[in-house]
């Protein structure tokens, strides 16, 4: 993928409107977008991702939908897109063809938060094929050898996960921060380490950045900013991350 | 004692089970698999598994043999397996207080737990009490409503009962919950699921905590009736006690027949392997009431704890392979069957293992009467009676 780096992720809920609010992001400083698709049961997520995901089901957004809302977004921006969803979602539209259609609407990576390494065999082979990345994650809690597991399978970047729990904006990062972006990066190599869950402030951005992580993903408190104070306090939350990105 | 159907070094039973989990509890499903080999082999853990199962549960539970629904039904011989005499009034005991013991050797002491029916909140409560450890129970706001005494009884025993509210407020609910504590917590708290499903090792741990049930039954058969029974039975709502009866009869020429929670007997129901489609679950793969695009259907049964739309892995397998049979009984059918206990033996069951009790009688008119089907009474009905005795008066 073209990531840039140090990267700012920024996700949002497929949602009728929200290329508008992808635009908005990008013109903010955001060099990729996080596209979630909503299913009923998402259990790596905290408040605020489900209420968004429940608001864009019960308007009766469905995954071919959100394909054609990332095919929307790709045409308004130029920054890699990456669609995130559950194993649930994708084996209902079928691997393989999900694979196809998310590339064939401009995705170029794909992130699915309860396929872990040892049973993401498929879904690495579907996404391989269709020519996007495949992105595993790390958590605090990773030892030695899953830790070198998922960043060795993971395409396009790691996703390093900042705090223990669901997604969901907070105060503070968990403390072995420092330490899990300093392993994942050697395991990692050459691939982008990017750190998400809980990443709310410029100031989280500042310590990931000086850990040496590679970028950061904000997702619920970029929502959290949308709900409070519309397009334009949401365009104002991220202009304040991508300002500590530099 | 681990038999031969094992699910392989990733926890599939066949097509079905598996991990399907965020990352950040990962690690933590190692560690119990690990701790859960090192008790399964060590002869001190079933030393003080059995003391307990013997003088804090009541067990071995009798085997019943139901002389006058028999005759009412006029078929085969009706035995029960009495799990409803168990402490607390349920089979879910014997894995919380197995849970407990493997709680304690990871070092955790604080539980979290999931409850439908109320059933395994209470056996929750009930062990964390014992041991000293902090219990919190995720129980959906519909379910707190009609199993209020089990509220209650979860209140006196300590534990911090949290009702949710997203979705129906049924079982599916409370495990989303409780699972998004443990992702937070996993580093002090140990999940103590409560049916044969979840992520490996859960489906495997629960089966060998519950196998005592039919393990138990088939010795009292044995020597009582000086043989195996034709067909065996049990409702199956994630399929905890289904699972723990059919293991033990797993190689006999004995039919295995799992009850499902039929509804309205139309659009309404919870018969997960009789209507349901293969998808992923809270953390496994199975059959799982979901639409065409994965996304989870609302479910419905008078019983709450058969009101899911996933089942356990295994009981996937074994429907694959024809080992066993799922069948669904309707809300109505369970409520006949539900009085017609009450009346002929005396005994209250749970509307859960009514619907058991609903095909048994069914299964047992079509055999001669020299033929024994054997059903497994999971738990009594005193959580229900408030909320069958409002649903009638109603009518």
């Amino acid at each position: 993928m073209r990531l840039v780096t140090p990267a700012l992720v920024v996700y949002l809920m497929a949602d009728d409107g929200v290329a508008d609010l992808a635009a908005a992001a990008v013109e903010a400083g955001a060099t990729a977008i996080e596209l979630g698709i909503p299913y009923s049961d998402p259990l790596a997520d905290g408040p605020t991702i489900q209420r968004a995901g429940q608001r864009a089901l019960d308007a009766g957004m469905t995954p071919s939908r959100a394909l054609a809302v990332l095919a929307e977004i790709d045409r308004r921006v130029d920054v890699p897109l990456i669609p995130m969803t559950y194993g649930a979602i994708v084996e209902a539209y079928g691997v393989e063809r999900f694979c196809a259609d998310a590339a064939a609407a401009g995705a170029e990576g794909l992130i699915v938060a309860d396929i872990p390494p040892e049973e993401s065999a498929p879904l690495r082979d579907a996404a391989g094929g269709a020519g996007i990345d495949l992105i595993h994650l790390v958590a605090p809690t990773s030892r030695e050898e899953r830790l070198r597991a998922a960043a060795g399978l993971s395409r396009g970047f790691v996703y390093l996960v900042a705090s223990m729990g669901t997604t969901g904006a907070r105060e503070r990062l968990d403390d072995r921060l420092a330490g899990l972006i300093g392993r994942t990066k050697a395991a990692a190599g050459a691939t982008p380490v990017i750190a998400g869950f809980g990443i709310s402030r410029p100031e989280h951005v500042r310590a990931v950045l000086a850990a040496g992580g590679d970028g950061v993903i904000v997702a619920s408190a970029a929502i959290d900013a949308l709900d409070e104070g519309g397009a334009e306090g949401f365009a104002t939350f991220v202009r304040s991350l991508a300002g500590a990105l530099a | 004692m681990i038999g031969t159907h094992q699910p392989d070094s990733l926890g599939r039973f066949g097509a079905f089970g598996g991990r399907f989990v965020p990352e950040t509890v990962m690690a933590a499903l190692d560690e119990l698999q690990a701790a859960v080999n090192e008790a399964l082999a060590d002869p001190a853990f079933h030393a003080e598994r059995d003391a307990l199962a013997r003088d804090f549960i009541g067990r071995p539970t009798p085997l019943y043999y139901a002389e006058r629904l028999s005759e009412a039904v006029g078929g085969a011989q009706i035995w029960l397996k009495r799990e409803d005499l168990n402490h607390t009034g349920a089979h879910k005991i014997n894995n919380a207080v197995g849970q407990a013991l493997i709680a304690r050797r990871l070092g955790k002491r604080r539980i979290v737990a999931e409850t439908g029916a109320g059933q395994h909140g209470v056996a929750a409560a009930t062990v964390c009490a014992r041991f000293g450890l902090d219990a919190v129970v995720y129980m959906g706001l519909e379910d707190t409503r009609r199993q209020r005494p089990n509220v209650v009884r979860m209140h006196m025993l300590g534990a911090e009962l949290v009702p949710v509210t997203a979705g129906a407020g049924t079982l599916k609910d409370a495990m989303n919950e409780a699972i998004r504590d443990w992702i937070a917590s996993v580093e002090t708290t140990h999940y103590m699921i409560g049916s044969a499903a979840g992520p490996h090792p859960y489906p495997l741990l629960v089966r060998e905590l519950q196998a005592v049930i039919g393990d138990e039954a088939r010795a009292q058969l044995l020597d009582r009736a000086g043989r195996l029974p034709d067909a065996v039975l049990a409702c199956v709502g994630g399929g905890s006690n289904a699972i723990g009866m059919f293991h033990a009869f797993r190689d006999d020429d004995v039919r295995l027949i799992g009850v499902e929670a039929g509804g309205d007997g139309a659009q309404l129901h919870a018969a997960t392997l009789g209507g349901g489609r293969v998808s992923i679950l809270h953390g496994s793969r199975s059959y799982v009431l979901a639409d065409g695009e994965g996304q989870v259907l609302e479910t419905h049964s008078i019983s709450a704890g058969l009101d899911y739309p996933g089942v356990g892995p295994e009981h996937a397998h074994l429907k694959e392979t024809g080992r066993a049979e799922y069948v669904p009984e309707t809300d109505e059918a369970a409520l006949v069957a539900f009085h017609r206990l009450c009346r002929l033996e005396g005994i209250i069951p749970a509307l859960e293992s009514a619907h058991a009790l609903a095909r048994a009688e069914r299964v047992a008119a079509s055999l001669p009467p020299a033929a024994i089907v054997l059903v497994c009474l999971s738990g009594r009905g005193d959580k229900d009676v408030d909320a069958i005795a409002d649903r009638e008066a109603v009518r």
